[in-house]
This record gives C-alpha cells, sequence and structure tokens, in this order.
C-alpha cells in the first residue's frame, strides 16, 4: 500500500510538472513577442511595460522564467489581469467558490441520480429496465450546452420554475440559481453512471459469491448492499470520479450558458480578451484539480477492491 | 417416516433455454434422516447440484418445479420471506469452488460472521469469538489474524475450510456439500474430506455430499444415490454399491474408475455419452448405453421401485442381480446371459 | 507470403461480413445522410445562410423556410446546412490527425519495447492530465481564436487515449507467429507495421475512430459554443446553440435546440455506429471506457503502462 501511495504520488508530481510546463510554454509558443502576447496586443505605457518585463522575467532564458512562474504559483502569486486590473490569485479565489459549489452539486445528482436509477433497472427487469435503458441511452448523448438550452427553455422560460442566469444572492437563492446548471452539467454524467452502475450490480448479482450470501439465508436487500452493490462500487465510483474530473473542463459550458461567473466562464472569458496570466493562472488550478482528482480516484479504487493494491494485478 | 429430516418427493425441475421449457431434474425422490449422510453421484450435468439448489430454492430465475420438498415436514415450496431464510439457515451449504462462493472483496471475518450478525443479532466482538473458535475446529490457527485477510490470500484448501466454518456457524441441521473438493489438489482434497467427515460425526449433522466420485461417496456416506440424465437411478447402502450394484449404470461408473485393488489395462469406458434430462429417451434414460438393454427397456420407463434393501429403476435389475459385476470386480459388458 | 495474405484478407473481411443490426444500420443511415447534406448543402439550401434581414427575426416557418429564422433573420435550415459542413469536417480533421498519430506512436512503442516503449506509455499517461476542452482553451488564448487550433489542440488531447489503447492490440498483434515468420524472411520493420499490422488493426481503428469522431464533435461544437472555435458569422452547429442562447431566453428555442438536436442525433449515431464495428469488441468491451469518454476521459486506466 505505501509503495503503491508513493508510486501515486511521484506520478502526480511529474504529471503536474509537465501540466505547469505546457501551461507556461503556451506564453512562448505565441506567435510574436511574450510581451505582446502578455499585453494581449494592448498598446502600455512603458512603465507597465517595464513592470512587466521585470515581473515575467521577460529578458531572461525560457528556463528561469519558467522556474520563478513556478516558483510565483506555488507561493500563491499567478501574476496580474491586464484587463481586470486584479491579482490572478484573488480573482481565482473569487470565482473557485462558484464553480465548486456547481460541480458539488452536480456531483451529488451524479452518485445519487445515477446510482438510483441503474439500482432500479439492475432490480427491475421488464418495463422499469427498459424505460431507464432508453432513457440513459439519449441522455448521455446529450451534451452540457444543449442540455442546458433545453433546460432553460422548459424550466426557466416555460414553466418559470428556477431562474435562468446568475449567480443569486445568499445560500437559498444560490442554490435555485445552481439548480439548473448542476442539471445540465450532471445530465450526461448521470447516464452513464446509471448504465454502469445496472450492468455491474446485474454481472454482481449473477455471481457465485451472492448465491453463497442468498443461501445463507441473507435478506435480499442486504445481499444487494452488501455484495452486489458494494463489489459494483469499484467500476461505479472510477467512472463518477472520471466523470466529475470531467466536469472541472466541462463547468465553463454551464458557467457561460447560465452567466455564472466561475472558473471556466472567467476562463473562456480570458482566452477571448487575450488576458493571458488570468488563462494560465486558471488553467494551472483547473490541471491541478483535474489531475487531483484522477488521482483520488485510482487511490479510491485501489481502497475499494483489496486485490488491485494487494495483488497487483486484478 | 417421521424421522427423516428431508423428503423429496417426485421432484421435477424445468428450466427455460431459449424460449423454452427443459426438464433438468425428472422425478427424482430422496430422504435423508436426521443425522444421516447421503451421496448423490452421477457425471456432469446428471442434476445432482440442481437438486441440492431445489432443496433451499436457489434454482435459476424462470425455473418451475412440480413435486413436493419437505424440511422437517414443512412444504419448502410454501415458504416466503423469513421463513425461507430460517430454512438457509438450518441447511447450510457448501459449494465446489470457494474461490467464486466468497465475496472476493470483503474480509474472511465480514464473510464468516455476516450470518451470526444477520440472524442472530451477535456483536461484532462475539461473531467473531465465534468464528475463531470455529476456525481452530476446522484446523486454522491464528483464526483472528485470518479474520483480517482477504480471500485472495488464502490457498483453496483454506478458503473451502473457511466456507465449512461458515456453514457450521450457522450451527444447521443439514448440510448440502456441492462437490466440496472438486477444486483442490488431491492431497488438501483427502484432508478437507476427513475434516468434514469428523465435523458431521460430532456435530450429528445430516448430510447431502454430492460428488461425481462413487467411491469417495461410498466411504462416506451411509447411502448413496446415482443419478443420471436428471433421474435417480438406484439408492442403496454405501457399502454394497460397489460390490452388488442393482442398477447397470451404476456398475458401469463403478468400473470406470481405477482402484489401486486390480489392475486393469484399460478402464471400461461406458460407450455413448452422459444425457442431459431433456434428451432422455421415452424409455430408460440409460438404455441407449445400457449393455443389458432390452427392446422393452426403450418402450417404458421403469420406476424406483424398493429391491434388496435399496431401490432400483431397472425392468431387469432383479433378473441381473450378481451379474453386473463378475468375480473379478470388472463389469459384465457382452450380452450374455447365461 | 500466402499465409500473410490470408491474414490480410481476414481483417478486410471482418468489415464487409459486419453485421451492424438494424439499430446500427439506423444509425450508418443517419451519417450517410448527414456527409451527404453537408457535401450538397449549397445546392440544397433555400436561401443564403448569412442574409439577414431583421423583419423576419424568429419569425416561424414561412412557405420557402421550412425551419423559421433566427435571431438576425436568417433561414434556419440554410444555416443548419452551411453549419454541417463544419460541424462535420472539424471532427474528421481531429480524428484523422490523432489517428495517424496514435497508431503511429502505438505501433513504434509496440514494435520497439524496452525503453522507447517504457518511455511513450510514461509520456501519454503525463499528457492525459490535459482534457481536450482545456486544451483547446489555451491554445486559443495563444493563437487566438479559430477552428484550426482548436482541431490541433483537441488532436493532440486525443492521441495518449488512442495510442494507449491501440499500443495494446498492437502488441498482441506483434506477438504472433506470422510477424515472426516475415521477421525470419528478412521483412524490414516499416514493411511489416505498414503492410501487415496496421491493416490487421484497421477494425479496432476503424471502431475508435467512429466512436472519437462523436466525442471529438461535441468537443469542438463546445469550443464554438465558447466563441473560441469557428468564428459567427459563419454558420456552425456549436455557433448556433451560443447565438440561438438569447433565443431561447425569449422563448424562441429553434436555433439552438436545433443545432444542439443535429449534435446530439449525430452523436448518437456515432456511438451507436462505433459500438456495433467489429473491431469495438477488441476495445476492451467495458462499457464506462466507452461511456466515461467526456472531456476529461481517460480510457483503459490500467490496461497500458503499469
Amino acid at each position: 500500500m505505501a509503495s503503491y501511495l508513493v508510486r501515486r504520488l511521484v506520478m502526480l508530481a511529474a504529471t503536474l510538472l509537465v501540466s505547469s510546463l505546457v501551461v507556461f510554454a503556451g506564453l512562448s509558443a505565441a506567435p510574436g513577442d511574450p510581451l505582446t502576447t502578455l499585453s494581449g496586443g494592448r498598446s502600455l505605457p512603458p512603465q507597465t511595460v517595464a513592470l512587466l518585463v521585470e515581473r515575467y522575467h521577460l529578458n531572461e532564458p525560457f528556463l528561469v522564467r519558467y522556474a520563478s512562474w513556478l516558483g510565483g504559483a506555488a507561493r500563491g502569486d499567478l501574476g496580474v489581469s491586464i484587463q481586470l486590473r486584479q491579482d490572478v490569485s484573488a480573482l481565482i479565489a473569487a470565482r473557485a467558490g462558484t464553480t465548486l459549489g456547481l460541480i458539488g452539486y452536480a456531483a451529488l445528482i451524479v452518485v445519487v441520480a445515477g446510482v438510483a436509477a441503474g439500482l432500479l433497472a439492475a432490480l427491475r427487469p421488464g418495463t422499469v429496465d427498459t424505460v431507464v435503458v432508453a432513457a440513459t441511452a439519449v441522455v448521455v448523448a446529450v451534451p452540457p450546452f444543449v442540455a442546458a438550452m433545453a433546460l432553460i427553455g422548459v424550466f426557466a422560460v416555460g414553466l418559470r420554475w428556477l431562474p435562468a442566469l446568475g449567480d443569486g444572492a445568499g445560500l437559498w437563492d444560490g442554490v435555485r440559481h445552481l439548480t439548473l446548471p448542476a442539471l445540465a452539467l450532471a445530465a450526461a454524467a448521470a447516464a452513464a453512471v446509471a448504465r454502469i452502475t445496472r450492468t455491474s450490480v446485474r454481472e454482481e448479482l449473477g455471481r457465485e459469491h451472492v448465491q453463497t450470501a442468498v443461501a445463507r439465508g441473507i435478506p435480499y436487500a442486504a445481499v444487494v448492499r452488501r455484495h452486489a452493490l458494494r463489489n459494483a462500487a469499484v467500476p461505479i465510483g472510477t467512472l463518477t470520479g472520471m466523470t466529475v474530473a470531467s466536469m472541472i473542463a466541462l463547468a465553463a459550458v454551464v458557467e457561460r450558458a447560465f452567466g455564472l461567473s466561475g472558473l471556466g466562464a472567467t476562463l473562456v472569458n480570458a482566452a477571448l480578451s487575450k488576458d493571458f496570466a488570468v488563462v494560465q493562472g486558471v488553467s494551472l488550478v483547473l490541471v491541478t484539480a483535474f489531475v487531483l482528482v484522477n488521482t483520488l480516484v485510482d487511490v479510491g479504487a485501489a481502497l475499494l477492491d483489496p486485490r488491485i493494491t494487494l495483488g497487483g494485478r486484478s | 417416516m417421521n424421522a427423516s429430516l428431508l423428503d423429496v418427493e417426485g421432484l421435477t425441475v424445468f428450466l427455460p433455454v431459449e424460449g423454452e421449457e427443459r426438464p433438468v431434474l425428472r422425478d427424482v425422490s430422496l430422504s435423508i434422516a436426521a443425522g444421516e449422510a447421503v451421496g448423490l453421484v452421477g457425471e456432469s450435468g446428471s442434476g445432482k447440484s440442481m437438486t441440492a439448489r431445489a432443496i433451499v430454492r436457489l434454482l435459476p430465475p424462470g425455473a418451475r418445479t412440480e413435486g413436493v420438498i419437505r424440511y422437517r415436514g414443512e412444504d419448502v415450496g410454501s415458504l416466503r420471506g423469513a421463513a425461507l431464510r430460517a430454512l438457509r439457515t438450518d441447511v447450510a451449504m457448501v459449494f465446489q469452488d470457494p474461490r467464486a462462493h466468497v465475496n472476493p472483496v470483503r474480509t474472511v471475518g465480514d464473510f464468516l460472521t455476516e450470518g451470526l450478525r444477520t440472524h442472530r443479532r451477535l456483536s461484532r466482538r462475539a461473531a467473531e469469538e465465534r468464528a475463531v473458535r470455529v476456525l481452530d475446529e476446522v484446523g486454522i490457527a491464528a483464526g483472528a489474524r485470518r479474520l483480517r485477510q482477504y480471500p485472495h490470500e488464502l490457498s483453496g484448501g483454506l478458503l473451502q475450510r473457511v466456507m465449512i466454518a461458515a456453514a457450521l456457524l450457522a450451527e444447521p441441521r443439514l448440510l448440502l456439500a456441492d462437490e466440496p473438493t472438486t477444486a483442490l489438489d488431491v492431497t488438501t482434497q483427502a484432508e478437507v474430506m476427513a475434516l468434514l467427515d469428523e465435523l458431521r460425526r460430532e456435530r450429528e449433522l445430516a448430510l447431502l455430499f454430492i460428488t461425481h466420485d462413487l467411491e469417495l461417496a461410498a466411504a462416506v456416506c451411509d447411502r448413496t444415490a446415482v443419478m443420471y440424465a436428471g433421474r435417480v437411478m438406484e439408492v442403496r447402502a454405501s457399502a454394497l454399491l460397489h460390490d452388488d450394484p442393482l442398477h447397470p449404470y451404476t456398475a458401469a461408473l463403478a468400473a470406470a474408475r481405477p482402484s489401486l485393488a486390480r489392475r486393469a489395462d484399460r478402464l471400461p469406458a461406458t460407450p455413448g455419452r452422459p444425457l442431459s434430462a431433456f434428451e432422455a429417451p421415452p424409455g430408460c434414460a440409460f438404455g441407449p448405453r445400457c449393455a443389458h438393454a432390452r427392446d422393452a427397456c426403450h418402450e417404458r420407463r421403469p420406476e424406483l421401485l424398493p429391491l434388496a434393501g435399496g431401490q432400483a429403476a431397472c425392468a431387469r435389475a432383479e433378473e441381473l442381480r450378481g451379474l453386473l459385476r463378475d468375480r473379478n470386480g470388472k463389469p459384465v459388458v457382452s450380452h450374455d446371459h447365461a | 507470403m500466402t499465409g500473410i495474405t490470408v491474414a490480410r484478407r481476414a481483417g478486410a473481411g471482418t468489415i464487409r461480413r459486419a453485421g451492424l443490426g438494424p439499430l446500427g444500420t439506423a444509425a450508418a443511415g443517419v451519417v450517410v445522410v448527414a456527409v451527404v447534406l453537408a457535401v450538397l448543402g449549397p445546392a440544397l439550401s433555400p436561401a443564403d445562410p448569412n442574409a439577414s434581414d431583421f423583419a423576419s427575426a424568429y419569425a416561424p416557418p414561412a412557405p420557402g423556410h421550412p425551419l423559421g429564422f433566427d435571431g438576425q433573420g436568417r433561414d434556419l435550415l440554410a444555416r443548419l446546412l452551411e453549419g454541417a459542413r463544419t460541424s462535420l469536417l472539424g471532427p474528421l480533421l481531429v480524428v484523422a490527425l490523432s489517428m495517424a498519430a496514435g497508431t503511429a506512436l502505438a505501433i513504434a512503442a509496440a514494435w520497439a519495447g524496452g525503453w522507447l516503449d517504457a518511455a511513450v506509455s510514461a509520456a501519454l499517461e503525463v499528457v492525459f492530465a490535459f482534457p481536450g476542452v482545456l486544451l483547446a482553451m489555451l491554445v486559443a488564448a495563444v493563437f487566438g481564436p479559430g477552428l484550426g487550433a482548436a482541431v490541433v489542440a483537441l488532436a493532440v488531447a486525443y492521441v495518449p487515449y488512442i495510442a494507449r489503447l491501440l499500443r495494446g492490440a498492437a502488441l498482441a498483434e506483434r506477438g504472433k507467429p506470422y510477424v515472426r515468420a516475415l521477421e525470419v524472411q528478412g521483412a524490414g520493420a516499416l514493411a511489416i507495421c505498414l503492410r501487415h499490422l496496421v491493416p490487421n488493426l484497421l477494425p479496432l481503428i476503424a471502431a475508435q475512430a467512429t466512436l472519437f469522431f462523436g466525442y471529438a464533435m461535441v468537443d469542438l461544437a463546445i469550443v464554438s459554443f465558447f466563441g473560441l472555435g469557428v468564428q459567427p458569422p459563419d454558420a456552425d452547429w456549436g455557433v448556433m446553440v451560443a447565438s440561438g442562447r438569447s433565443g431561447v431566453l425569449q422563448g424562441y428555442p429553434a436555433e439552438a435546440l436545433l443545432a444542439g438536436g443535429c449534435v446530439v442525433v449525430l452523436v448518437v449515431a456515432f456511438n451507436v455506429l462505433g459500438e456495433r464495428l467489429p473491431g469495438a469488441a477488441g476495445a476492451g468491451g467495458r462499457p464506462w471506457r466507452r461511456t466515461g469518454l467526456r472531456t476529461g476521459r481517460r480510457t483503459g486506466r490500467r490496461g497500458g503502462a503499469a
């Protein structure tokens, strides 16, 4: 277990280092000189130019520049937004809450709705199963921007149940404002989780060890919970984790569609307005989160299945 | 009759295969008295496992049963919910492949104590204490440590002992052992078998021992039933089965096993292949492969009738008695009936 | 050499014999229709897709305009047909680039083995860190928005998944006796790879390409939805969903839903088709490997680099 965790940590560090290099190298890869990229083509007063040159070590070799940028990033200094004239770290701190709430809410929907629907289909062959299978087959192919449009059209504009735009103020209002975005973000993922839950619970229910449990007179609900669902938890958990990780990038879509001011929307705006410090900073944060979640998923799978950790191979 | 713990009468089971119902068991009758060990012998596909599964209602979905199974006088087919679960704790099952039949992602301790904690509402600690004691009985030392291990960390033999311990922890009256040693290597087989036999006698457990090995069944069981194509062909005191078989199929089965006592260049093989219940012809199921078959055998299915202290389903059983084995213990395979 | 010809024919034969089933055939039909419409688009188009007439903004269907108009009074059918071109051409380029690079990497790694294989596997593991959409945003920020930058970014982001998947298959193929036989006969590595390995991996490559076409379509539409891909006023389904957003809010959802619906229908068709192609079974048919493929996808987690 310990050696496994060490190996994962080393991999994690290597991945983060390379990702940060990719994020940073973008600046040098851009056509024209880095100063133009940093300023996004805006003409700047000479003292600002001098400040940027000093701050980004533009007169130094690439690796020195990268090292100083990474060092700054590690201390929480990600530069200044040219457009918003604000510290990128402060900007990220202000916007991260919305994205975190959105992804958390969506993840909750994915786990609860996905597992429930999949379990229902697995345990009720026939009509219920057919309906769930058909519905999830369609929903799984609906990308979040289409889901967002459909949800806005039906629940915000048509039925007027929930607000379509904005962040809302206060907890309750905030939750109300996040409900449709979270549903749009969760829809396809929940359908995918429902499908994997259905197939893997079915598979486990057909296994011999489940027969043993039934033969020992364990109540069926407990057999389903302690044996079928518990053993299916590895594929279900892995897929859920992967979809949650993918939401880190996809949240931007939903944030744009619903006019939420989260990290993703900030990144899109920065990319559109060539506010490169913000692009770098937000990309770094998102990639780090993505890598961390994926690592957690791997470690979690190893914890859930003793055969992976101790046997090395399943 | 009231001494018997389990009574199976005329059990017929159909399974759905590609839209049609196929019989896997035909008119199986069997009884086990309290504390008695009964062997159930047959080739693969003969329906012996299905019989055991039918007793605890563990048949595949869509299965249809006819006939009656009575456990301690109660009709098993009518049991529901808690009563069915109570039956399943009173009748414990040991499966052939412990590797597949023990949940791989839960600890040995979870497996052993699950029944106790569910049915007897014991605390984890109390259940584990009992589990360690029973592990000791089945010859597993350092039980407390074993409880923390996962199935993949145990050898097949150890895991089968764990399965036996789990069955014993339920304090059953009847043990259904479905080829409990087939998946193990030969030395482990002998150990596990000896253990099962000893524990059963100590606890006065009734046993239904399923195997394809006639000699093994004879060694462990008081009586043995021989099955072929989903039917019982013969029931006999185990001691007599080998030397004085009543059914030609039993004789063929006995002859096909290598023996240390006699030398043979080649083991006599029975011509043809074993049939499934649904393939069986209208007459005697063994008829097509039987060296002693007459026209009448192919026309009418022989019933299981009492004979010489046992039962046999063979039209010529009485006539053939004593002729099925020659002086050297070889079966008579020719058609002469001198 | 006869044995080798047989091996090659077997690969091609499986594709031809493939029964797609009724659903698969329907999916193939949808794809064919979409391609035909995209190619013939301008010829079939009832109007100029970019001609706007503010008098008919959000106007309902009228004779000659079967789907009505968008918020700028442009004919929706004309724009959908026009949009089909970029919406199909983009994914095609992404898939072609990533499949070519992924196959080359996979076969090179599987063929060379040793340190090269280890290095490629490790590198792929690291590149997994970049979700396609995120990389596309980064690239758009650096090089400016446009379809080209997005296509390259997504292709790069897909390569690890494809290479990892194909590496396993290439490794298995490389171990087959006929490859050894060719080597003994003195055939060159490149010739064996191009003439024998690639053709035999073709069913798997085709199935994966089909699945990834669907993913690329969604990801490109997302990038265009952000305004970082195809640039308005050019019609593209992703652009149309973005520009239709204000219509949805005002109660005219036709543009966004029609364009979004086109994406969904084609993605379903490509998924169905990809899962029914003969090579799909070889792709390690665990459903979560497929359904898990969204932007932050990781295929065959423990499959390769362990």
